[in-house]
């Protein structure tokens, strides 16, 4: 989607500025804000650019870096943590050979701690996309990258 | 007391009953009549029942919900906004997400007699952009209540018209507090902002405005229901009502539990939860989330009251309680902690931004045991100063942890200092 289009059906109001930039973002390829989108908003909206580049740096779901198709956030606070958060990274990174705040080779996963994701019943838990994960074991990581991959393959 | 004794199904009495995607199974179980009755009352009269039942803000502040309520009623300026805060993110909570999920139109009919009873003209849903669900879910709740007349131009043939719009965020704790939600509102960062005016004076575009939990606002029609007097009953002198408690940590049940207020985390734990698994013993339990004391095993008693907890220097917040057994070593957790808050910090205020990477620094000093006797002095001071010199409440709170440590654990900090004698060891 351009991002006059989504302007057009949200406005050009400042208060519609981060959901705009959040639904753009999530409709590029690599889940991120480049400067030129920046300038782009600014021109569209008038908002100034300093106060965009603001906004898109201090929120934590968007991105001015490239990042994966696929975000895997691991809630890394307490409850999880108590719970073993710390062998679900090391699963995580072993089973995509990066390093926790990387993203694949194949641009395919970026892995990213989170704050807590508020299902500490079902700690520990990762969210990716919209999909939340709870009560992981490794042989549960194992199967949900490959589900992932597969659905990657098939499209 | 057994758990069925110690659950008590007010706020929750919905979960599993109606699908939540279903407005009519809503109203199968009650659901908007009080709104139909408030509608013809006056609004002052609505607000008087919510003092007398002496609510009290469930997200963690603990301010009397009537007194807000007829803060906004008086004060002037047009438009008037209502906001329902559901921008939950501190470590080990997740209430505000099972209601949204299970139980969405019980929230909007609490939302929407208080906007008449202090004619709002306007509301916002603000649900955290990590909750995509429980934002799916209250987008078709909102459909649903206008198609059905609750929401939208002349409610209900009362000549009153109000409608709310849902917003999520993009990812920042700090957006809980009220300043930063509103800058975030308004196509902002969300930064804090010195109180006062507050925002029921000064709020969203400098216009009067409330802004309150979700579990408060669901409070709202049982107070309506019950009566003010009635609900008071409910509860302790202190603190009135139920309390929804998030249970986690190393627990054999973790999960949601609705109990009367008064209640005590011995029974939470021990009752609702089944204590801790492999026959652990508890070593610490934090209360509230993040930025909440933590306590040990012989203080479980304590209750959930806000009367009692006071006396301890303390409160339960919003309802979190974390249980955490004796492999945990608590300079972990405390680094986890304040790790958290400098991550989450917006970085305006000196004491919150440069204080909480002192403490790290210190905290990691005491972890690898190099630490020294003024280290500690140090590190009382700082906290002493965050708290009480940062803008918001992140700041204020976020050394909580640390300082309850110091007093109900100290010699896990005193052990720890590097001696001579240590050094030859």
């Amino acid at each position: 989607m351009k991002i006059s289009e989504i302007l057009d059906k949200n406005g050009r109001t400042p208060d519609k500025l981060i959901s705009s930039l959040l639904e753009y973002q999530n409709s590029t390829l690599c889940n991120y804000l480049t400067e030129d989108d920046l300038r782009e908003f600014a021109e569209e909206t008038g908002i100034p650019l300093s106060r965009i580049s603001s906004v898109a740096s201090f929120y934590s779901l968007l991105s001015t870096e490239s990042r994966g198709k696929y975000i895997i956030q691991v809630c890394y606070d307490v409850p999880c943590y108590v719970n073993n958060s710390v062998n679900i990274v090391e699963e995580l990174e072993k089973n995509l050979g990066i390093k926790m705040g990387q993203t694949t080779e194949d641009e395919l996963f970026t892995l990213e701690f989170s704050s807590c994701l508020g299902c500490c019943d079902k700690a520990p838990v990762m969210q990716i996309g919209e999909n939340l994960y709870g009560n992981l074991t490794r042989d549960k990581i194992i199967s949900i990258l490959d589900s992932y991959r597969r659905k990657n393959n098939e499209q | 007391m057994n758990s069925n004794e110690l659950t008590r199904k007010m706020l929750t009495k919905n979960f599993g009953v109606i699908n939540p995607e279903s407005i009519d199974d809503y109203i199968r179980e009650g659901g908007y009549s009080e709104l139909e009755k408030a509608i013809k009352l006056d609004g002052k009269d609505i607000i008087n029942e919510i003092k007398i039942s002496d609510l009290k803000g469930r997200g963690g502040a603990a301010f009397p919900t009537g007194l807000k309520m007829e803060a906004v009623n008086q004060a002037d300026g047009f438009p008037k906004y209502i906001i329902c805060n559901a921008d939950e993110g501190e470590p080990g909570n997740f209430k505000d997400r099972y209601l949204m999920e299970n139980d969405p139109h019980q929230i909007i009919e609490g939302i929407i007699i208080c906007a008449f009873a202090s004619k709002i003209n306007y509301g916002y849903f603000f649900i955290r952009g990590e909750y995509i669900k429980a934002a799916k879910i209250v987008e078709n709740a909102l459909e649903q209540a206008r198609a059905r007349g609750y929401l939208g131009d002349n409610i209900l043939d009362s000549g009153f018209s109000f409608d709310i719009e849902i917003y999520t965020g993009a990812g920042a704790y700090v957006c809980g507090e009220e300043f930063s939600l509103l800058a975030t509102l308004e196509g902002r960062s969300g930064r804090a902002t010195y109180k006062p005016p507050f925002p029921t004076i000064c709020g969203l575009y400098n216009k009067p405005t409330q802004i309150n939990n979700v579990e408060t606002f669901c409070n709202i029609p049982h107070i309506l229901k019950l009566g003010g007097k009635e609900f008071k009953k409910i509860g302790t002198v202190s603190s009135t009502g139920t309390k929804l408690v998030c249970l986690s940590g190393n627990i054999r049940r973790p999960g949601l539990y609705e109990v009367e207020l008064g209640t005590t985390i011995k029974d939470i734990i021990d009752e609702l939860g089944m204590g801790v698994p492999r026959n652990r013993k508890i070593r610490m339990v934090q209360l509230g989330g993040a930025s909440g004391p933590v306590i040990p095993e012989s203080m479980l008693q304590i209750r959930l009251d806000s009367d009692e907890m006071r006396k301890h220097d303390m409160s339960f917040g919003s309802g979190a309680i974390i249980v955490m057994d004796d492999r945990i070593d608590i300079l972990d957790i405390l680094k986890r902690n304040i790790q958290f808050f400098h991550h989450e910090s917006c970085g305006k205020c000196t004491p919150c931004r440069e204080g909480l990477l002192q403490i790290l620094i210190l905290l990691d000093r005491f972890i690898d045991e190099s630490a020294k006797e003024s280290d500690l002095q140090l590190l009382e001071i700082l906290i002493e100063t965050i708290s009480l010199t940062s803008i918001c409440g992140l700041g204020q709170a976020a050394p909580t942890s640390v300082k309850k440590v110091l007093e109900y654990f100290r010699e896990e900090f005193t052990d720890r200092i590097h001696t001579t004698a240590s050094a030859v060891k």
